[in-house]
């Protein structure tokens, strides 16, 4: 009777831990192959064949399509430079320059991966539709209120992530440091 | 005491067999992937373009809005697929996905350097059944190995802006992807000998 019950319990703790871990390595995804600048994350190896298993489960069980590497690397970034969540009711600026790339997107998606419905349909900016400054470098004001200059509108939505794509660049795999990718910074400047 | 710690033990050990026994399962049991979503929406062997993402499309998560997009499903059983997407103004894209959503390709116009993106998608076999003076003769044509009889290839044009939208979906209605038949190529070579 004893060795059954230890036997159920066993088996009980390896279905909890396994399906589990498996469960949280899929949503949350992992450490593994990540490059990190900054407040952006990339997953280089996810655009090719040596894609690891952990970044495989995790794209088919969310059902995406992942970016190849001739084509592009994205950048997510579900916190401020402050290590803060992006927050849709406060006003977040990010600012500063890219990488070398052809084009980039920049786009606001909520937790799931899906845009946020606003009046003005802005989902996004590209490279080409951004005001710069006259060095070249760009400021993007995300907030739920309109603001002059570029404005991306959050709808006022607690929690967002921020995509950052690069298209046709040298960014990717070999990609060690910042120096090779500069960033823009994401600061929150104030939440009412 | 010792028991309940053995019990313990063998549970976790268990589950990290578990764990790694489903990851690694899970691209064969899972239904909600991209190739399953698509797959109703999409005709094989043929282009069809998506929907636009927006708010209320929920077809894939982070699709980029500043994308026109085109998929084409393809099944390589019946003989390899030419493909053909001519460039857009902006920037083009073409990346290849196995069944399982892996890319294993991708070109952009800068890099085909031409005005029509032109592969041909076959089998590692279809490959190897090739004529060899075929193969020497055509250099400048593209030739990839699907490691997967079936698998998806997806278009993508860039508007830069939303008003250059309907021009990125135009550029990518013209594109084309069919079975390449032992007819067609016959079709093909004929004019050339001719000449």
């Amino acid at each position: 009777m004893r060795l059954l019950f230890s036997t159920l319990l066993a088996l009980c703790i390896a279905a909890v831990v396994g399906v589990g871990t498996t469960w949280l390595t899929t949503t949350r995804g992992t450490e593994l192959g990540t490059l990190t600048i900054g407040p952006w994350t990339a997953r280089p190896w996810i655009g090719g064949p040596d894609i690891d298993p952990y970044s495989r489960a995790t794209i088919i069980r969310n059902g995406d399509l992942p970016i190849g590497a001739g084509d592009g690397i994205a950048f997510i970034a579900k916190r401020d430079g402050r290590k803060r969540l992006l927050d849709g009711r406060c006003d977040v600026l990010v600012s500063g320059v890219t990488p070398p790339a052809r084009f980039w997107t920049l786009t606001l998606y909520d937790n799931k991966g899906r845009l946020v419905a606003n009046s003005l349909q802005r989902y996004d900016f590209t490279s080409q539709e951004i005001v710069r400054n006259s060095d070249g470098s760009f400021a993007i004001h995300i907030a739920s209120r309109a603001r002059a200059g570029n404005w991306l509108p959050t709808g006022g939505i607690e929690r967002y992530v921020l995509m950052l794509r690069l298209y046709d660049t040298p960014v990717g795999v070999a990609t060690r440091s910042p120096r090779d990718a500069p960033l823009p910074t994401i600061a929150t400047v104030g939440c009412p | 005491m010792i028991r309940l710690v053995f019990t313990l033990l063998a549970g976790v050990l268990l589950g990290g067999i578990v764990h790694l026994v489903s990851v690694l399962a899970l691209p064969r049991i899972a239904s909600e992937d991209a190739y399953s979503r698509l797959t109703p929406l999409t005709k094989l062997n043929a282009v069809s373009p998506l929907p636009p993402a927006d708010p209320g499309n929920k077809l894939m998560p982070y699709m980029d809005p500043a994308f026109a997009l085109a998929v084409c499903r393809y099944d390589l059983s019946n003989g390899p697929i030419k493909l053909k997407v001519p460039v857009s103004e902006a920037y083009t894209s073409v990346s290849f996905y196995t069944r399982n959503d892996i890319v294993y390709y991708a070109i952009n116009d800068r890099s085909a350097g031409k005005t029509v993106i032109e592969l041909d998608l076959m089998t590692e076999a279809q490959h190897n059944d090739l004529p060899e003076d075929e193969n020497v003769t055509a250099a400048d044509r593209l030739i990839i190995d699907s490691p997967t009889t079936t698998g998806l290839i997806l278009m993508k044009a860039l508007a830069p802006e939303p008003g250059l939208m309907a021009q990125a979906q135009a550029s990518l209605k013209a594109s084309s992807c069919s079975v390449q038949t032992d007819q067609s190529a016959k079709q093909d070579a004929a004019p050339q000998a001719r000449r």
